[in-house]
């Protein structure tokens, strides 16, 4: 390179740009969030005219009186039925989109997902001990979550015991708690075969709700897990060139690694306990962020957070309505629609992998 | 001014003892290398200068121990280039760069206006303003590590440590690494250590040698004390001619045991 030619460049290219969110990716995003959330508000077995639901809605925020909204039927329908569906969706979808691109993140390998290590078997050992014994319905979010974390904990000491602070001894260790969890649900599941099809059925992944009971349940586990991510998005971009360089930089990896899959995990847990197993979100929609807004953390997180919770909403808008009156499990539709579009982009960028 | 001093330094990893009771004393503003044959520790010793490997005996910057420091204290004192550097997937020169600032951007913070204004002065420094929107992965080998070195010098750090930095590069773009990195030591005052495969080339750029064989010191001194022909063949098993060059510097020439291709019959 001559030093001519560079000067001619920077005369090009006098401002530097480092990476951030653009606006276009950020109202693009939110608008498609917020068409997804209207959507989801108004269509169901009882169909809600959308400016009643709007008017609603507005009516609300402090403040402002609005007159026309919807009937007594109407609005018990949109605030009893509709709204806590749609937000539980917002929750679980963002959550497994973040904790998925965490994991990515932190393990340095796109295959990472949410339930990598052991969460999902742990949840669902402990969903169908809660469903086996015929207790109350109500304890099965709390068996789930508590199977969850003592899954990632099982994880983590087999991890820490075999290979230190390697993460793939850690990944290893997840695959063998993660099959042996497995082994004793089944096991568990046939000699209970009467309880199968409602295992299956949480198994499978579903929103179900009574009023807000469960948006309030996960919300502080949610929130401050998603807080955390977030937070850590620049240490991510650094972790991006391994432990060692990134404790050269004054990053101390093994503390930021332990922080996100700590929160990840917290999160996800609290997500699985009420929704079941919703495969598919928590790989696919960081991937497809990637694709298109680019691979920075400071891009993927934000953007996945927004894409995940609009494709669940959309997903369980499916899932109700397809055979309507009856509901497929949400986990089938994100499957089945995620994986054509996935196709979809992976084949339209042209990036190799 | 001493800017770094190893003081009986050990390191073991996997039961081994790679590095042993190795002292040193760097003066500020200086560049000492690190030869000997390979597995002779030269690149675990410089891991432990920059407090990636745990180590026994004591490791000082200015005075202050290193095992003292917290490991964004020790990013602002001490600057490594590695010798295989990650290249991150979908990172651009300039977001690379601003990784060095990491020591200075808050923990769950951003960069600011002085980061990166560090790292643009950097950019120009090392020619690398055109690039600065082009992705890592796209750059040649000398380019790369170009953005490497900036990413360093961006850690405003007095020590720099240098693991082998021109083991990929062409015989002109070492060269070209090695003279920026020597103006740099000489225009900012930064000290200098680094590991280095070709003798010649340590002989050149090096003010202080330290032969390391089995993580123990065995020669130091000027490139005239520790290349020589005894040394060179006790400890790396090589048959070499060392010639002193017509402006002092010492040349390191292997020999073959029949006559090299195109001397045939010269002789």
């Amino acid at each position: 390179m001559s030093r001519a030619a560079g000067t001619e460049q920077d005369a090009a290219t006098p401002t530097l740009r480092p990476v951030r969110l653009l606006r276009r990716w950020v109202f693009g995003s939110l608008a498609v969030l917020v068409a997804a959330v209207l959507l989801g508000l108004t269509v169901g077995p009882a169909g809600l005219p959308l400016r009643g639901v709007v008017t609603e809605i507005v009516d609300v925020v402090p403040g402002v009186d609005l007159a026309g909204g919807l009937d007594d039927r109407e609005a018990a329908v949109l605030w009893q039925l509709r709204a806590p569906r749609v937000v539980l969706g917002l929750l679980v979808g963002a959550m497994l989109a973040l904790a998925g691109a965490g994991y990515q993140g932190v393990f340095r390998n796109p295959l990472a997902d949410p339930y990598l290590l052991g969460v999902a078997a742990g949840a669902g050992l402990g969903a169908t001990f809660a469903i086996v014994s015929g207790g109350n319905r109500l304890l099965v979010p709390l068996a789930a979550f508590t199977g969850g974390v003592l899954g990632v904990a099982a994880t983590y000491a087999l991890g820490r015991s075999v290979g230190g602070r390697s993460t793939n001894s850690l990944i290893l260790a997840g695959v063998a708690v993660a099959a042996f969890l497995t082994s004793v649900q089944t096991y568990v599941n046939q000699r209970n075969s009467d309880s199968l099809r409602e295992v299956y059925g949480w198994i499978l992944g579903r929103l179900l709700t009574a009023g807000w009971d469960e948006v309030l349940a996960v919300l502080p586990y949610i929130g401050v897990s998603a807080i955390v991510i977030l937070a850590h998005r620049r240490l991510l971009d650094v972790l991006s060139v391994g432990s060692d360089e990134a404790g050269t930089l004054g990053v101390p990896a093994a503390r930021v690694r332990l922080a996100v899959v700590l929160a990840a995990t917290l999160g996800t847990a609290a997500a699985v306990s009420v929704s079941g197993l919703i495969g598919f979100v928590g790989i696919v929609v960081p991937h497809i962020v990637r694709m298109l807004a680019g691979s920075s953390y400071r891009i993927v997180l934000p953007l996945a957070a927004a894409v995940g919770a609009t494709f669940l909403v959309v997903a369980d808008l499916v899932a109700r309505t397809v055979v309507s009156p009856g509901e497929l499990p949400v986990g089938v539709v994100t499957a089945f629609v995620g994986a054509p579009f996935f196709t979809l982009v992976l084949r339209s960028s042209r990036r190799p992998w | 001014m001493t800017a770094l001093t190893v003081d009986g330094v050990g390191v073991t990893l996997l039961q081994r003892r790679v590095v042993d009771d190795v002292s040193l004393t760097v003066p500020a503003g200086t560049w000492l290398t690190l030869v000997g044959p390979n597995g002779a520790g030269k690149s675990t010793l410089l891991r432990a200068v920059s407090g990636a490997v745990e180590h026994v005996g004591t490791i000082t910057f200015d005075g202050v121990e290193v095992a003292r420091l917290r490991s964004r204290e020790r990013a602002r004192q001490v600057a490594v280039v590695p010798q295989d550097p990650a290249r991150p997937d979908g990172m651009t020169v300039l977001d690379y760069v601003l990784l060095g600032r990491t020591p200075y951007v808050p923990y769950l913070g951003t960069e600011s206006a002085e980061d990166l204004a560090v790292a643009g002065e950097l950019l120009d420094t090392l020619e690398l303003r055109s690039l600065s929107e082009r992705m890592v992965t796209a750059l040649s080998g000398g380019e790369f590590q170009r953005a490497v070195l900036a990413r360093a010098l961006a850690q405003q750090a007095p020590v720099l440590l240098l693991d082998e930095p021109t083991s990929s590069l062409d015989l002109g773009h070492a060269q070209q690494v090695l003279e920026l990195v020597d103006e740099l030591r000489a225009s900012r005052g930064l000290t200098v250590v680094s590991a280095l495969h070709d003798l010649t080339t340590a002989g050149q750029f090096a003010d202080h040698l330290v032969l390391l064989v089995d993580g123990r010191m065995v020669a130091q001194g000027s490139a005239q004390e520790v290349l020589t022909e005894e040394l060179i063949r006790e400890h790396y098993g090589a048959r070499v001619r060392v010639v002193t060059d017509p402006y002092g510097g010492v040349v390191v020439v292997p020999l073959r045991s029949r006559p090299a291709r195109g001397q045939e019959g010269v002789a």
